[in-house]
């Protein structure tokens, strides 16, 4: 198993459980990644890179695997294209021209390659210290060059398999929440898919794509995009550089937040809209592995509190555009996107009773498609891609001579909405950490429970400090949990994957100095579960 | 797989190759006490209360380690059986307080006083002291007081093998025994993840979960409805518990496709925001600069109306919407079909940049 920017057993516990169950019947465990993370305590091998790093590693593990005869060739020649190509542009990516771009030592690379090359299964898995760079896309392209030419992908325990953050982020890309895929991935700028929802829904569909939402926070900045409807994400504070993202929503003309929690960005809206909880309707989700889950009501919405697909739907009906709106049941919705999503086509709301199946599910009597790729790729031969390691767009000078990386911790989910309003968890952890490495510590006279600031080139925070062998010399690490007095993203940065534009939130360059005890914040408690305890 | 034949009180039954006989047993509906076995957990064979007779063995044998094997002849429930199991509850009775026991309190019932009531035992003829060890209650979530501990090491398996955190452990004997942690500390600030799945397989009120304390005192019927983890992509199968249309709880679903039993600090306690206080009640529109309550018609009318001139004055691609990853997947779905049929644009995204 290679564990790549995953920090499982925190922001995933039950994936971690079976990584270490499978550690002590005998797997093989690698993790990259460059904090110290709980999950080493159960590697075989740490490999703390350098941030950003990953494309030089992995191009230099897989050069590794080519010459040491480990590449698996007749996979290559069946299921895979460009191999050749990637033989010769390998060759200049040894493991000491990596160890000099990531740290890691040359011997180690080399182990780890060998180890991944050699098992019959090898598993990647990733999560956002993957694609949250500038270079996300390639980072992803340099795990699946990994998987491809070991032939590791298209079979049980293995592929390269990312690990979503959230319940339901598969499921809102599956149901066509994208800028170019209409439900069940099905392109926007291709004519068939078009005259099918244009069928579907009695109106002309616009058969370009749309913009992402990082670029409509610019057009709204710019005035292009006048209005937003928010349904709930608390984009004030989850997004890179908070004081631009404050800027777009308040430049916008009509605010729509549907959320359960008077957020931040809500606090912006011209509408809110109640919604229920998760616990008040009926539904589904679909998780990291495709298994698309049933929800069920439990409990009654407080006060005048709705569905989200309700609220959608009667808007819809006002607007009096023809187009069908008229929904008696969540199932209802369901069918209508199971008939439109070939991916979903077998599942309606009683397939779905015990969470069995994984998408795609073509017809009724389908079976579920729990492992992915197994004949062959969806655009024929896996393509194998010629990668260069770029570095961030921010890197540590003078001026900001310290990394900023960011990530969740286990008690303290994303922006804090819902583990921070849980009774007990503000207990576990109260407040925001700055986690320093003692030997950075010493050198800015920094002390654990000290206030420091934290500067970079969009702003400044406030916490206090940890002192913590977690975080590599010269890294830092932070969550975004407690945005009431440490709004992180005020300083994270924004650059984004040209082709995802996804930002950089996972590295930034920053100045950070010790400050006196400032006025107006709790007391620290005694007693608290300890975020940076050394592993 | 192959299918063999045993005989269990008189009847020839069949059995899969790798069941145990206890799992022949209470998968046809045979009453077999035990206090030490849970469904997720490899069979341990401490509580002694499972125990079988099995013809050609001179003592009885406990069910939950006792592989079924072609041609073995099995009873269950004689009066010698019963006798043993009946002394054996009295016992562990025993070395419980008389007091009310929290357990049964918070969830109506616990093992071990199900099994009194089924053997109609109280605690009077093995009374004695009791361990009087102390509670544990530095953290948030995890109710301990091992004055009631049976020693079945449920809560030391299920922390090793469900969640492999391994994080407390048995020590001592007699008297002495006690669930420690390492270094004997408290809980926070060990390797204990507070996960709390320790409490759900407790027999008996020596864990109980701290959110759920006196919950069976409150009049009205606890309802249990499976649904799913609202937190990360893991997708963890749980049952929530409700009175009266209010969350009050959450246990794992031991089947979950998943998590198998499974549940982390945030799936077992995470569930009560939706209960907060300032949960929005009601559609709110800004008016002079306040946001206002106003009516769902007013709400709905209005934004219609704003989204409609929009559309006429800037064109389909002035409006943008952002799905939730967190909402269930209608609610995606109605947003995007909204966007493309209403508005006609693909202007939309869920959360998954960032």
């Amino acid at each position: 198993m290679l564990c790549v920017g995953t920090n499982m057993t925190e922001c995933h516990p039950i994936i971690a459980v079976r990584v270490k169950k499978a550690v002590r019947k005998g797997a093989k465990l690698y993790v990259v990644d460059p904090r110290k993370i709980p999950l080493t305590q159960y590697a075989t091998g740490h490999l703390p890179l350098k941030l950003g790093s990953d494309v030089a590693l992995f191009n230099a593990m897989a050069n590794v695997i080519i010459q040491e005869g480990l590449a698996d060739l007749d996979y290559i020649e069946n299921r895979t294209e460009g191999f050749e190509q990637l033989k010769d542009h390998l060759v200049p990516f040894t493991p000491e021209y990596a160890e000099g771009v990531t740290g890691v030592p040359a011997d180690l690379i080399r182990e780890c390659a060998i180890a991944y090359g050699s098992a019959e299964r090898a598993g990647i898995y990733y999560t956002l210290g993957i694609t949250e760079h500038i270079c996300g896309v390639s980072n992803v392209q340099s795990l699946c060059n990994l998987a491809l030419i070991t032939g590791n992908l298209g079979k049980s325990s293995a592929g390269v398999n990312p690990l979503r953050g959230q319940n339901n982020i598969q499921g809102a890309g599956d149901c066509g929440a994208l800028p170019n895929n209409y439900p069940g991935f099905q392109a926007v700028d291709d004519p068939a898919s078009q005259l099918k929802f244009e069928k579907a829904y009695g109106v002309p569909m616009d058969p370009k794509n749309g913009i992402t939402k990082i670029a409509a926070l610019d057009h709204a900045v710019d005035g292009r995009v006048k209005s937003m409807w928010i349904v709930g994400e608390n984009t004030l504070v989850t997004d890179p550089d908070v004081k631009h993202t404050t800027k777009a929503l308040e430049a916008l003309d009509f605010l729509v937040v549907q959320d359960m929690f008077l957020t931040d960005t809500a606090e912006k809206a011209d509408v809110i809209f109640p919604a229920a909880a998760f616990t008040e309707v009926d539904g589904f989700f679909t998780n990291s592995d495709r298994r698309v889950q049933r929800l069920r009501q439990a409990a009654v919405p407080p006060g005048e509190a709705k569905a989200d697909w309700w609220i959608i739907a009667e808007v819809a009906k006002r607007m009096e555009s023809g187009v069908h709106f008229d929904y008696s049941s969540s199932e209802e919705v369901f069918d209508e996107l199971a008939s439109l999503s070939p991916i979903y086509a077998g599942l309606n709301y009683d397939r779905i009773e015990s969470g069995d199946l994984a998408w795609p599910v073509p017809h009724l009597d389908h079976p579920g498609t729990p492992v992915l790729h197994e004949d062959e790729f969806v655009n024929g031969k896996g393509k194998l891609q010629l990668l260069e390691y770029v570095p961030p767009s921010e890197n540590p000078d003078d001026e900001y001579p310290y990394y900023l990386t960011t990530g969740r911790r286990l008690p303290t989910y994303h922006t804090n909405t819902m583990t921070g309003r849980s009774s007990g968890f503000r207990i576990l952890v109260p407040n925001e950490w700055l986690e320093v490495h003692p030997a950075d510590a010493e050198k800015l006279k920094l002390e654990d429970g000290d206030w420091a600031k934290i500067r970079s080139r969009r702003g400044e925070v406030m916490t206090r400090v940890t002192v913590t062998k977690t975080s590599p010399r010269g890294t830092m690490f932070m969550s975004f949990a407690f945005p009431e007095e440490t709004m992180t993203n005020d300083i994270t940065n924004p650059d984004v994957d040209p082709i995802t534009e996804t930002p950089e939130f996972k590295v930034a360059a920053v100045e950070v100095t010790r400050i006196e005890s400032p006025t107006g914040f709790a007391a620290e408690p005694a007693l608290r579960a300890s975020p940076g305890r050394d592993h | 797989m192959s299918e063999s034949k045993m005989n269990l009180d008189g009847q020839d039954v069949t059995f899969q190759e790798g069941e145990t006989v206890l799992e022949v047993a209470r998968r046809l509906g045979t009453f077999v006490p035990t206090l030490c076995w849970d469904e997720r957990l490899e069979p341990f064979g401490s509580c002694r209360l499972c125990v079988v007779e099995v013809e050609g063995h001179r003592m009885p044998a406990s069910s939950c380690t006792l592989g079924a094997a072609e041609g073995m002849v099995v009873r269950t429930g004689s009066d010698k059986l019963r006798k043993m199991q009946s002394t054996l509850v009295e016992m562990v009775l025993s070395e419980n307080p008389g007091d009310e026991c929290p357990r049964c309190r918070d969830l109506g019932s616990c093992e071990v006083h199900d099994l009194a009531t089924e053997f109609k035992v109280g605690r009077n003829r093995f009374l004695g002291a009791t361990s009087n060890a102390s509670m544990d209650d530095s953290n948030p979530f995890l109710l301990r007081d091992y004055d009631r501990c049976i020693s079945c090491y449920r809560c030391v398996r299920i922390c090793d093998e469900v969640e492999a955190d391994h994080a407390i452990t048995m020590t001592g004997r007699g008297w002495n025994k006690g669930i420690a942690t390492a270094f004997d500390g408290l809980l926070m600030g060990s390797d204990c993840t507070l996960c709390g799945q320790c409490i759900y397989t407790c027999p008996t009120g020596a864990l109980a979960d701290k959110k759920m304390v006196n919950q069976g005192s409150v009049p009205g019927e606890i309802e249990v409805t499976r649904s799913v983890c609202p937190y990360c992509g893991t997708g963890c199968s749980i049952n929530l518990h409700s009175r009266d249309g209010k969350m009050i709880g959450v246990t794992p679903v031991l089947g979950g496709p998943v998590n198998a039993g499974a549940l982390c600090v945030k799936g077992q306690f995470g569930f009560d925001f939706v209960n907060s206080d300032d949960r929005l009640t009601r559609p709110l529109i800004r008016k002079q600069g306040k946001l206002t309550p106003v009516s769902w018609n007013e709400a709905l009318d209005y934004t219609a109306s704003r989204l409609k001139s929009i559309k006429a004055d800037h064109g389909p691609k002035a409006f943008y919407a952002i799905a939730s990853g967190r909402a269930p997947g209608e609610s995606a779905y109605m947003l995007q079909k909204f966007t493309r049929a209403v508005m006609n644009s693909n202007q939309i995204d869920n959360c998954s940049r960032g």
